[in-house]
């Protein structure tokens, strides 16, 4: 009897066991700092940046090369580029979670529905328009909708959006037309739970894990389409906060005097966006059972 | 075979009636009166009801649609607001300009990214594999805008070895192409390496050493040719991304291609010239993924397609 009780070992999540083995990996460290760092700088960047976004100096009206007080040097009205980049962290980081968010709750929503009803008539709907979405290449999709529509951060959203909802509802319905045979889906109505109780509180949890990293993943190729379209002029219209997409493509017209301008904006996308990557991975080697 | 053919192209009705329903309804979403916005301002009533006639705007929508659809059928998507030459005419220039770069850059991607890829396979946990795996990572990480504008600043402006932008199929293709190619490069790296370990690892190899062949003839003649299955079957996904993928360095280069045009068009209102462009887009988008599936027998005889 005492032997019993002192095999109990120590008791271990599942959660903490995936976590665990997640942060053995160093890139999945960098990672996730990387992620951490953008998120810091968007959430507390008025007490991070040393000098305004929008406010240039008056007193030294030109671009300047980096110093010790201005870093990444000043623009073209002597605005400091630092706190610039800074800034910009909150387009990228506001517009990629509304996207993204946007983009998978929908997805979900769908793959849920069409895989839990597969084969019926709303399914078949709902995959065909899914099917000539995809026919078209996205990104183009979503540069032509702006245009016309007229660039606003609104209609950005709604842009990202449409480019990523149809990959999301492909990835859910496969995951509920298999769910749906299992055996304790069959429990579940058996003892009297109905459709939509099967859907939200049985099959959802079981493919949340595919979703946290094509989410994350997703996260990272949407700050670049973000950046891209911002860069076209297609981003947002927001005037006191810089988007990156756009310093960069400002900076273009000092390429000759200022060569050092582009750099800094396109460095803080590439830092975010490899750290969305990176996490990404590390979530997807951590949490994926069968890879192990 | 051929029925596996047939019926794809028949699937493909579906999906061309599809795009030209998006791209007619695309140009119907903007806010507001078409022909006010065009014209842009209101007080010139006549203006507005001879460009509303024009355009058939005064007829139902139904009806519009279909006269699209005819058009479309028969080739005809429009005149430009702008120059008034058929849209058409005006994409036939910028597509050959959008093709000779996507070839460029899939030509550098598949030089550089495949043998890489074998050598990381080869040497494990060598300076060769960690650097691709540096360029596999840095691929879908950089920004290919910020990397086209460093790539002009410093072989542009700095060293002046090649030229900042500007078209023609001499030096001026070297940097757009370079630039363009990244993210497929990136991927065939990857995908090669992967897929070469794999093979490696197989009983055939170590059977191919064991009757005393060569090592190169067992990592080239048996190897490599099993694992560069799995490395075309990417290779055609990422030529219809590379085409979209263009756009944004056909801007940076001012390459005259269907990209820069798109945006053109968008900056100067021109909506005839971008819902052609999307369509043209779209069929060519089409087209590849169909000549992806339709080579998937070709090249790996264990497909075997039934109907």
């Amino acid at each position: 009897m005492d032997e019993v009780t002192n095999l109990s070992v120590k008791q271990r999540s599942l959660l903490g066991d995936a976590l665990r083995r997640m942060f053995k990996n160093p890139l999945t460290v960098i990672g996730a700092f990387l992620v951490a760092l953008a998120l810091i700088c968007a959430i507390f960047a008025p007490w991070i940046a040393p000098y305004s976004a929008t406010k240039g100096d008056l007193k030294n009206f030109y671009i300047k090369p980096p110093s010790v007080e201005h870093p990444f040097g000043t623009d073209d009205l002597g605005r400091d580029i630092l706190s610039r980049v800074i800034y910009g962290s909150q387009i990228s980081v506001k517009i990629a979670l509304l996207a993204e968010g946007a983009g998978l709750i929908v997805g979900t929503f769908l793959g849920l529905m069409t895989g839990y009803y597969g084969g019926s008539l709303f399914d078949s709907i709902v995959m065909r328009i899914v099917d000539i979405l995809m026919a078209f290449p996205l990104l183009i999709i979503a540069i032509a909708l702006i245009g016309v529509l007229g660039a606003s951060e609104g209609n950005l959203i709604i842009a990202l959006a449409l480019v990523i909802w149809p990959f999301v509802t492909r990835l859910v319905r496969s995951q509920a037309l298999a769910l749906r045979e299992a055996e304790y889906v069959t429990a579940a109505r058996t003892v009297g739970a109905g459709d939509f109780g099967i859907m939200f509180r049985h099959i959802l949890p079981n493919t949340l894990t595919p979703i946290v990293v094509y989410g994350t993943l997703g996260i990272a190729s949407v700050i670049l389409s973000e950046a891209a379209l911002s860069f076209l002029g297609l981003g947002t219209t927001e005037q006191t906060i810089p988007s990156w997409g756009k310093m960069l493509n400002e900076s273009r017209a000092f390429m000759r005097t200022a060569p050092l301008m582009p750099i800094w904006p396109g460095l803080a996308i590439l830092i975010t966006v490899l750290g969305f990557n990176l996490l990404g991975d590390g979530l997807r080697d951590a949490l994926d059972v069968r890879a192990r | 075979m051929f029925r596996y053919a047939l019926n794809r192209l028949i699937q493909l009705i579906p999906t061309i009636f599809g795009i030209y329903t998006l791209a007619f309804f695309l140009m119907r979403v903007l806010p507001g009166d078409t022909a006010t916005v065009l014209i842009g301002f209101r007080e010139n009533q006549e203006a507005l009801e001879n460009l509303r006639r024009v355009m058939k705007l005064d007829e139902p929508i139904f009806s519009q649609y279909l006269a699209f659809l005819q058009g479309a059928l028969r080739g005809d998507l429009g005149r430009s607001y702008l120059t008034g030459i058929p849209v058409t005419e005006m994409i036939a220039w910028a597509i050959t300009a959008t093709i000779a770069l996507t070839v460029a850059a899939m030509a550098i991607a598949v030089i550089i990214g495949i043998p890489l890829g074998i050598i990381a396979a080869l040497r494990r946990n060598s300076v060769w594999d960690n650097f691709s795996r540096l360029i596999a990572l840095l691929g879908v990480s950089i920004p290919v805008f910020w990397l086209g504008v460093q790539l002009q600043i410093l072989f542009g402006l700095q060293l002046k070895w090649l030229p900042v932008s500007g078209n023609g199929m001499d030096i001026h293709i070297i940097l757009p192409a370079f630039t363009a190619s990244l993210g497929t490069l990136a991927l065939l790296t990857r995908m090669t390496r992967s897929s070469m370990l794999e093979e490696l690892s197989q009983d055939y190899v170590r059977t191919a050493y064991g009757k005393g062949l060569h090592a190169r003839t067992v990592i080239i003649r048996h190897a490599l040719r099993n694992a560069l299955l799995p490395v075309v079957t990417v290779w055609g996904g990422s030529l219809a991304n590379l085409l979209s993928g263009t756009l944004l360095v056909e801007v940076i280069f001012s390459w005259p291609g269907m990209g820069r045009l798109l945006i053109q068009a968008i900056n100067t209102r021109d909506y005839p010239l971008v819902q052609a462009l999307v369509i043209i887009f779209a069929l060519i988008y089409a087209g590849i993924n169909l000549l992806i599936d339709l080579s998937y027998p070709l090249i790996d005889p264990r497909i075997r397609i039934n109907g």
